[in-house]
């Protein structure tokens, strides 16, 4: 399933407008410097802000659908785990909002659980996790909502320098695992490396230029991304 | 949290320890009186005597209803005021004068305003008068009166955890399928619940302790508006012991009330 964008999102200093296609199995990295646009198209794309222009998903357009039915997960940068539910329950959510009834959900959770290693933690409450396990949970909570694609904001910001390696690692399994089309926001070249096939930059608004990272360093469109690359 | 530089301990100046001495006497003081004044041997007697009794219990079941009105209606209120940021300023700034009015006016004003508004020959009371419901000087008209009082307090414990609660978390609801309704009772709600929990006290012992609006809109019968305040300013001209002991009964469901909903209800975010 393809998902395929062409925004156009308001904003005080400029437009943001962005066209760009992630094929399924895919993941692409949206780099440029900060106040780009980078998370605005992510959230344009999730359906939590408005836009204008067209989001397709499958050959199906989306951007009139709202957020809750849109099929799109999205791990957000500070993961957003819910406070006074347990992880097991942050897993089992979309399936009980998607089902009805707690019960009936926390069982669809297991696999989950197992998949991302979170076995041991699955009655603790998220403000006694670390960072890379809130991440974990986070992905997990996603992924067990079983979305057509999937939008990671910055997930590696959050995280201590000294478990980034590990963390970036799985996340990397686990986006190859997925299968849908990914689309994560970065600022650091290790993190697109490891997690992305393409990298597309984004300068105030505008696509600066799209392609493997390699290609990227070889012909660098902007004094930026020839830092970024390098 | 950054690490701050080590701090001696701030020491109060003696103006300072003084006054704040004095202020912490001016609230213990008369509540220690109280204590020590009161007829102990006679107390289990007096308290179960059938005037404390029936005020008691007028005072509880009027008190649970008004907060549960208070409830029903504030919280959704409350919710209103928090959207009402994004209103244009005039209807903004009427909307939280109109509750707030009723936090910093005396009771005894809005005992008089009510009796205008449902009394017999009321703005809406002579209406209710032709289809033969009489509000004032009745059971009911003591759950509005202590509804009036006690509701702004709800609304603005409710309010102030709906703005800090992040909204972000009904953001992450959505792209996991929520709707409005169910990221509502799922996550809004469960967030905000130690606000609504403390606001829920805050209201009840506000209701419990109502005196200027009942007396004014709903008098005082006994067994019907006398609830406990009333009975226990009554009982201070005619049995001075029995408006201690009513007053000591007061004093204990409010305490009992603060301890035990602050320790279950209050912790809605688990360690």
């Amino acid at each position: 399933m393809t998902l395929a964008v062409d925004l156009r999102i308001p904003r005080d200093a400029f437009q943001i407008v962005a066209a760009f296609e992630v094929p399924d199995q895919r993941v692409l990295a949206l780099v440029g410097p900060n106040g780009a646009g980078k998370s605005s198209i992510l959230s344009a794309v999730a359906g939590l802000v408005d836009a204008t222009g067209a989001i397709v998903l499958g050959g199906t357009a989306v951007t009139e659908v709202p957020a809750e039915r849109r099929g799109i997960g999205m791990l957000f940068q500070d993961f957003l785990l819910f406070p006074h539910l347990t992880v097991r329950d942050n897993v089992a959510f979309a399936a009980r909002v998607r089902d009805g009834g707690w019960r009936a959900a926390r069982e669809t959770t297991e696999p989950w659980l197992a998949r991302l290693d979170l076995v041991e933690l699955a009655e603790r409450h998220p403000n006694a996790l670390s960072g890379g396990q809130a991440q974990r949970v986070a992905l997990a909570r996603a992924l067990a909502a079983e979305p057509a694609a999937l939008l990671l904001d910055e997930p590696m910001a959050s995280l201590d320098v000294e478990i980034r390696d590990d963390v970036r690692a799985d996340l990397a399994r686990h986006l190859r695992e997925f299968g849908g089309p990914s689309i994560v926001v970065t600022h650091d070249r290790d993190d697109a490396a490891a997690l992305a096939d393409e990298v597309l930059v984004l300068e105030r608004g505008a696509v600066v230029q799209r392609g493997t990272l390699a290609a990227l360093a070889a012909a660098p469109a902007s004094p930026w991304v020839e830092r970024f690359t390098r | 949290m950054p690490a701050s530089a080590p701090r001696r301990a701030r020491r109060s100046g003696p103006v300072v320890t003084v006054l704040g001495g004095v202020g912490l006497a001016l609230l213990v003081l008369p509540l220690l009186g109280l204590i020590l004044r009161a007829p102990w041997a006679e107390l289990p007697t007096l308290v179960t005597s059938a005037p404390v009794v029936q005020a008691l219990l007028l005072s509880l079941g009027t008190a649970a209803l008004s907060t549960g009105a208070c409830l029903v209606f504030g919280v959704p209120l409350a919710v209103l005021l928090s959207h009402s940021v994004h209103w244009h300023v005039v209807p903004r700034r009427l909307l939280r004068a109109a509750i707030t009015i009723p936090l910093v006016l005396p009771p005894v004003v809005g005992g008089i305003a009510l009796l205008l508004l449902l009394g017999r020959r009321g703005i809406v009371g002579q209406w209710l008068a032709e289809v033969g419901v009489t509000l004032p000087f009745t059971t009911g008209a003591v759950v509005i009166a202590q509804t009036f009082v006690a509701m702004p307090f709800l609304v603005f414990a409710v309010e102030g955890a709906l703005r800090s609660a992040d909204r972000r978390s009904e953001s992450a609801a959505a792209t996991l399928g929520a709707t409005p309704g169910q990221t509502f009772r799922l996550v809004t709600l469960p967030l905000v619940a130690p606000g609504i929990a403390a606001g829920t006290v805050l209201c009840f012992t506000r209701a419990l302790g109502e005196f200027g609006a009942t007396i004014t809109f709903a008098g005082s019968f006994p067994g019907v508006t006398r609830t406990l305040p009333i009975a226990s300013y009554l009982a201070m001209n005619s049995d001075p012991d029995v408006a201690i002991a009513l007053a000591l009964v007061l004093l204990a469901v409010s305490a009992v009330v603060l301890l035990t909903l602050r320790d279950r209800w209050l912790p809605g975010v688990v360690r």
